[in-house]
């Protein structure tokens, strides 16, 4: 039965199901975690990384650009940071319509945009799919870890339906079911930033595949104030800075683990 | 000779205008209120061309509320102003521009501190602690110079811009009249009698 009314994003299923809208966020649910967790002082994103190998040349994300290794965590605009979890290819064009929503609002009102704003730019598009047709939705779910005068930090999701909604702690992509509960049982309301930087990168390491993390499976961003402009200051980690500091944590990964090493 | 004046003190703005409206050297009216609402904490008075004047604030006074009802807060004073400044802007460069200068004060309640803009028709901008637009500017602005205090209190910014009104009539061809005076602060707006 699902089958005839599986090919249009815009029509209804008899049970009132809309089938490519669902299969879009099934495809999300294979997709690298990613994790979010609002904290009194900053927000933090974590990743995790599905494109790896030895073979993979990253030498283009050790230096140069703003950080980040450019598959999951991207910067959206100066005080916004965006963690993108699904198809790739559909992230990379939200992650420009994002930046082009960001900078218009810069232009039009010469103040960043503020977080939900740029969220319900993001998901007025994305509802478009559903409903005007295309071809079919975005496979994407986004994080948005952010800072505006109004709400000062805060963390948004939003799936390919066009869905939004705030969080003190989120996940989505693979085994976000238990990131959550594990994220429920840890959160306290008064977390300060150095104490949710732990919490991000345990969560991680307990759900992700593989047993230890480095950087090469793990993208990392946290966003605070800077203590002198008092403006928003965005910290997307390069790979060394991630290996520092899940050093600093303790957990990073064995030195045996690295069979290539020399 | 229309004339306006804007300042601001500690966690206020005062905006104050005129109430004539004349069209040649007939006064038609001396009642007119040439300052608008803009939002809870957002006041503009508006000056220039007759006719233009109704016209643009009635559409920034628009805009502003549409912004604010899509998006369940205000614009903050900053924003608004930028907002505003643009419309002139690309107004001008229209086949028919228009002829209103602004003077766009308010407070900012995520920052908490007043803030007061001065813009042209040409849709220049800036940030001032003090404004006039009109004949009343020429003689205004050097008394405002000398006596104008970022941290006054209200009264004290209230006995400034009397100052100021005195001045202007004293000075002045023609006096431009009564004024209208409006008050914005973290109570939002509010009209004040001299």
């Amino acid at each position: 039965m699902a089958r005839r009314y599986d090919s249009r994003t815009t029509i209804f299923s008899p049970e009132g199901k809309l089938y490519q809208v669902e299969y879009a966020m099934e495809a999300i649910s294979h997709a690298g975690t990613v994790l979010g967790l609002l904290a009194k002082d900053g927000v933090v994103l974590a990743a995790e990384k599905k494109v790896t190998g030895k073979l993979l040349d990253l030498s283009a994300t050790k230096e140069g650009g703003y950080g980040g290794s450019g598959e999951k965590i991207f910067l959206l605009s100066s005080n916004v940071i965006g963690g993108l979890a699904g198809l790739t290819a559909d992230a990379n064009s939200l992650v420009n319509f994002a930046r082009t929503a960001a900078q218009q609002h810069l232009l039009a009102y010469d103040e960043e945009i503020p977080v939900e704003l740029l969220a319900q730019r993001l998901c007025d598009m994305k509802q478009g799919y559903t409903q005007f047709g295309g071809l079919r939705p975005f496979g994407v779910s986004l994080l948005y870890a952010g800072y505006d005068p109004h709400y000062q930090f805060q963390l948004y999701r939003s799936d390919p339906s066009g869905n939004y909604s705030g969080w003190k702690a989120t996940c989505i992509g693979a085994n976000n079911g238990t990131a959550q509960s594990l994220l429920k049982q840890e959160y306290k309301d008064d977390i300060e930033v150095k104490d949710a930087i732990g919490l991000a990168l345990r969560t991680m390491s307990k759900t992700m595949d593989s047993t230890t993390l480095g950087s090469e499976k793990l993208e990392f961003a946290v966003l605070t104030l800077d203590p002198v402009t008092k403006q928003p200051k965005a910290k997307i980690y390069r790979p060394a800075e991630i290996d520092a500091l899940l050093e600093k944590e303790g957990l990073a990964k064995k030195d045996d683990d690295t069979e290539m090493k020399p | 000779m229309e004339t306006s004046f804007g300042i601001t003190g500690k966690g206020y703005v005062i905006i104050a205008a005129d109430t004539t409206s004349a069209r040649s050297i007939i006064k038609m009216k001396t009642d007119e209120d040439k300052i608008k609402t803009l939002s809870p904490h957002l006041l503009m008075a508006y000056s220039g061309e007759p006719g233009d004047t109704v016209q643009f604030a009635e559409f920034v006074e628009r805009n502003i509320r549409l912004y604010q009802i899509r998006n369940l807060y205000a614009l903050r004073p900053a924003a608004a102003a930028a907002w505003i400044r643009r419309a002139l802007a690309n107004s001008l460069r229209s086949r028919k521009p228009y002829g209103v200068n602004l003077l766009v004060g308010g407070y900012d309640t995520a920052s908490t501190d007043p803030h007061l803009y001065w813009i042209d028709y040409f849709g220049a901008m800036t940030e001032v602690p003090f404004a006039a637009h009109g004949y009343g500017a020429y003689f205004a602005l050097s008394l405002l110079d000398r006596y104008h205090d970022p941290e006054a209190s209200l009264e004290e910014g209230l006995a400034v811009l009397r100052r100021c009104i005195d001045e202007v009539a004293k000075r002045l061809v023609i006096d431009p009249g009564k004024y209208k005076v409006k008050v914005v602060d973290k109570d939002g707006v509010r009209e004040v009698e001299l």
